[in-house]
This record gives structure tokens, sequence and C-alpha cells, in this order.
């Protein structure tokens, strides 16, 4: 095993470790979403019969790409806030000191983002099918939606990453938690994109989570998905976060 | 204040007020959180109000009542949290060697947070005002809306100081927060109770107090004076009230005990 691999490996499987170990980090991850899911699937179903709302599979698919990708989202924010512990702690210190390749401790804690995206999606997506949910894409279409989800948990993850090795304490929380909770509901959460009304309309249409949730609903509902403008909104956000979590990185270490 | 029970609360009620006011994390959430979740529910789900029996076709009437229990919640974080850390810190403890009287330390506490609860209230209604919010039950109205909202900030800020002082924790507070959290979601916070279709949820939402909190203040927007509507919500608000102080005037007399 490489040096990289090896220390990858090794924050995975601590963080791992932690996430199953401890209720407290392990609960939120796994009720909030599910609790999301069943308030609006549950309490808003009738909203798909509000005239001009067209999704064939149903609110309850609808509602359910959107949960996914917040889930997602939010599991990379909980994996930032795991981050900027660590810096609290003084274990993140050690591990900069310790670890002959420091990039390979930011691939540990994002692969170990990407295991947790994996376990509450497909908890998610149980329920869902358990509850009715209405599934019209294939399996090529069900396989993109999941590295759909994969990506945004990744581009979280890195955001975070990056607050947690720039700020490098729990207090930095907000920081992470705000602008990606901004990002998720400034995008059609309810309704589709024609629905919305005002300012939030305005917003929506230049969001590029917009783009995404779309094309997770088109995916889920067998519809024709807009790939070039996916692919290219997943690698620019992907892109643009590894950079500013890799110069985050580099400012933990200069902080020593 | 002439009498020392009056001068006591006052010290305390100042001493909370400050508290909360040197803290922007006390009070930026109280106002913004609110507003920020009203204007993505404004936005996102107008199109409800084109739904048949929707009772009226501005969601932003429907949705302002969020606000004011949204709000209230964090009222009872700000009076948990704040009993919690004078727990934490010792200082009940100090407290105990002065003829201070318990009662003027729940309400003192009670009564700063409610300041910050009626200025975030006053805020959601100039905001509501300025985005075209229409009261049916006019200036009269307004003023109900102001004190329903006042006796729903005090019941849940009683029943944060009760938790706050049994636990003795700051943490154990703010681990009350996601279940009243879930709970608001869990009523007729998006739609109205006959407009939810799915059984399970109209029953929860039925059953859930939370509901016809909401529904109280919603009813001097939409559809003027009701009667029923507002003795629900004052009288859920009034148990929450009396379950909080009597429970926190118990808790405080075992925290206050001199030995």
């Amino acid at each position: 095993m490489t040096r990289f691999a090896g220390v990858a490996q090794a924050v995975w499987w601590r963080t791992i470790h932690n996430f199953a170990t401890n209720p407290a980090f392990l609960l939120p991850s796994i009720i909030f979403p599910l609790f999301f899911f069943t308030a609006f699937a549950g309490g808003l179903s009738s909203i798909e019969n509000a005239p001009g709302f067209d999704f064939a599979s149903g609110y309850t698919a609808f509602q359910f790409v959107f949960v996914l990708l917040q889930a997602s989202a939010f599991g990379g924010v909980f994996t930032g806030f795991g981050i900027a512990a660590d810096f609290e702690s003084g274990f993140a210190r050690r591990l900069l000191l310790a670890a002959p390749n420091r990039l390979a401790i930011l691939a540990g804690y994002a692969a170990a983002a990407l295991t947790r995206a994996t376990v509450v999606g497909t908890l998610l997506f149980a329920v869902a099918l358990a509850t009715g949910m209405q599934v019209d894409g294939g399996a090529v279409d069900l396989f993109g939606l999941v590295v759909l989800a994969l990506g945004v948990s990744l581009a979280a993850t890195f955001f975070a990453a990056g607050v947690a090795f720039r700020m490098r304490t729990i207090q930095a929380g907000p920081a992470m938690q705000m602008p990606v909770f901004l990002l998720l509901f400034l995008a059609p959460v309810y309704v589709p994109l024609d629905l919305l009304s005002g300012w939030v309309q305005g917003v929506a249409q230049v969001n590029p989570f917009t783009a995404l949730v779309q094309a997770g609903r088109d995916l889920i509902s067998g519809g024709d998905v807009p790939v070039l403008l996916t692919a290219g909104v997943v690698a620019g956000l992907l892109a643009f976060f590894a950079v500013w979590a890799v110069r985050g990185l580099r400012r933990a270490e200069a902080a020593g | 204040m002439s009498s020392p029970l009056g001068a006591q609360v006052g010290q305390m009620a100042r001493r909370s007020i400050l508290q909360t006011l040197r803290q922007p994390a006390l009070v930026v959430p109280p106002v913004f959180f609110p507003l920020a979740l009203l204007a993505v529910n404004v936005g996102g789900l107008d199109a409800a109000t084109r739904l048949p029996g929707f009772p009226t076709d501005s969601y932003l009437d429907f949705a302002i009542a969020i606000a004011f229990v949204q709000g209230a919640l964090f009222a009872m974080i700000n009076a948990g949290s704040g009993l919690a850390r004078d727990v934490e810190t010792g200082f009940l403890k100090r407290l105990a060697l002065t003829p201070m009287q318990r009662s003027a330390l729940l309400v003192g506490n009670l009564a700063g947070v409610l300041v910050v609860a009626l200025a975030s209230a006053l805020i959601y209604l100039a905001v509501g005002f300025a985005a075209g919010l229409d009261v049916q039950a006019g200036a009269g109205g307004v003023v109900v809306i102001v004190a329903l909202s006042m006796s729903i900030a005090l019941g849940f800020a009683a029943l944060g100081a009760l938790v706050g002082l049994q636990a003795g924790s700051s943490e154990a507070v703010q681990g009350f927060f996601p279940l009243f959290f879930v709970l608001l979601f869990l009523s007729s916070m998006s739609l109205p109770r006959d407009l939810i279709e799915q059984d399970w949820f109209r029953t929860v939402a039925t059953y859930n107090p939370i509901s016809y909190l909401l529904e109280g203040i919603r009813s001097l927007v939409i559809a003027g004076w009701d009667p029923e509507a507002l003795a629900l919500a004052f009288g859920f608000s009034a148990l929450f009230v009396a379950v909080g102080v009597l429970g926190a005037t118990r808790a405080l007399r075992t925290r206050l005990v001199r030995t």
C-alpha cells in the first residue's frame, strides 16, 4: 500500500468509526433526511394537484430527489464539522505532522463522506420504495442519480473542509452550514421551477443546485436529462471546491 | 421598582436582556431564520394557493404565522440555555447565598427573553407588511397577534427554562430544539389540515398542539375574528406556560436549596 493510500485509509476508517459508534453523529445524519422526506412528501403531497404541476412520477419521487441531494450535501457539511473538531482537539495537528502526504488526509475525509452518503442514501431509498415511491427511470438513470448524489456530497465535503481547514474551530459550523442551506433551499424544493414565484424564482434560475435537482428528478422519472449541463455543473463545483479545500489544507499546514 | 420582589425581577430581567443583546448568536437567529424560512416558503409554495379550497390567494398571509412560532422556539432555546449556563457556571449556587427570591430569577429570565421575542415579532410584522401582508382582523387583530405571539413565546420559554433547570446543561436544551422543530413540521405549517392528503399526516397534525398555535395567528390574518381558533391558541399557550412555570419552579427549588 502506498503512503498516500495508507494515510487516506486510516483517516477514512477513523471517521467512519466515529460516525458509526457515536449516536450524536449517527442519528442526526440518518433521522433528519428521513424526517424531511416524511414531512415534505407526506405533508405537501396535495401540491401535485396545483395547476401546472406536471411531474409524472408523483410527489413522493419529486421530493425524494431533493431530500437525497440534501442529505448528500449535509453529509459533506457534517464531515467538515468533524475536521473542525479534530483541529480543536489537537488531533488534526498531530495528523498533519505524522502524514507523509497531507493530501491523503483530505482524500480520507472525502472517502468517509462518500461512504456516509452511500449508507444514508441507501436507507432513504429503501424507505421511499417501502412507502410506495414510483420510479420510472431505468437502471442507467438510477445509476446516474447515485453518481449525482455522490458528486454533490463530494463537492459539499470539499467546501466544508476548506472552511474547516481555514478556521480550525467547531465555531465555524454556521459558516459551513448556512451557505449550503441557502443554496439548497433557494432551488425548486417544493414545486417545479416554473411554479416558483417572486425573487425566489429569479435566484433559483441562476442557482447551480437547480440544475442538479432538476436533473435528479429527470433521472428518477425517466425523462430527458441535460447531460452536458449537469456534468458541467458537477465538474465545475468539484473543481472549484477541490482547489478551495487544497488551498485551505495548505493554510492549515502553514499555521502549524 | 418599589417592592423588593419587583426590584429583584427588574435586576434579573436587566441582566437577561443585556446577556442576550451582548451575544449576536442569541439575537440574530430568532430574527433571521424565521424570516429566511418565510421567504423560501412564500416563493416556493405560492402555487399551493391555487389548490381548490385554499383559504387565501396570498401564501404570505398563510405562512406569516410560522415566523412567530419559530421565533418562540428560539425563545425556548435562549431561556433554557441562559438558565442552564447559570447552573453550569455556579451562578445559581452563589445566588442561593443571597436573599434573592426564586420567582425573581425565573420571572426576570423570562422577561428578558420576552423582550427579544417582542422585538422579533414586531420585525416579522414590519417585514410582512412591507411584503404585502393583509390582516383581515385589522389593527386590533395586529395587537392580538402580538399578544398571542408573546403568549406562545412565554410558553416555549417556560418549557425551555424547565429543561434548562432540570438538566443543568446547555447541550440538553439545544438537544430539545430538534424535537420541537419536528413538531413544527408535523403540523398544519405548510397547508391547511383539510388539504393535507395523507391521512396519517393529517391525524398527527390534528393532535399536534403546534397546529392550533399556528391556526390562531393565521385566523386573524386570513379570516378575521375566529373565537374558536383564538381560544384554542391562547389555551394551548397558557397550558405550556403553566406546565413550564410549575416545572421550572420545582426544578429551581431543587437547584437553589440552601444547605
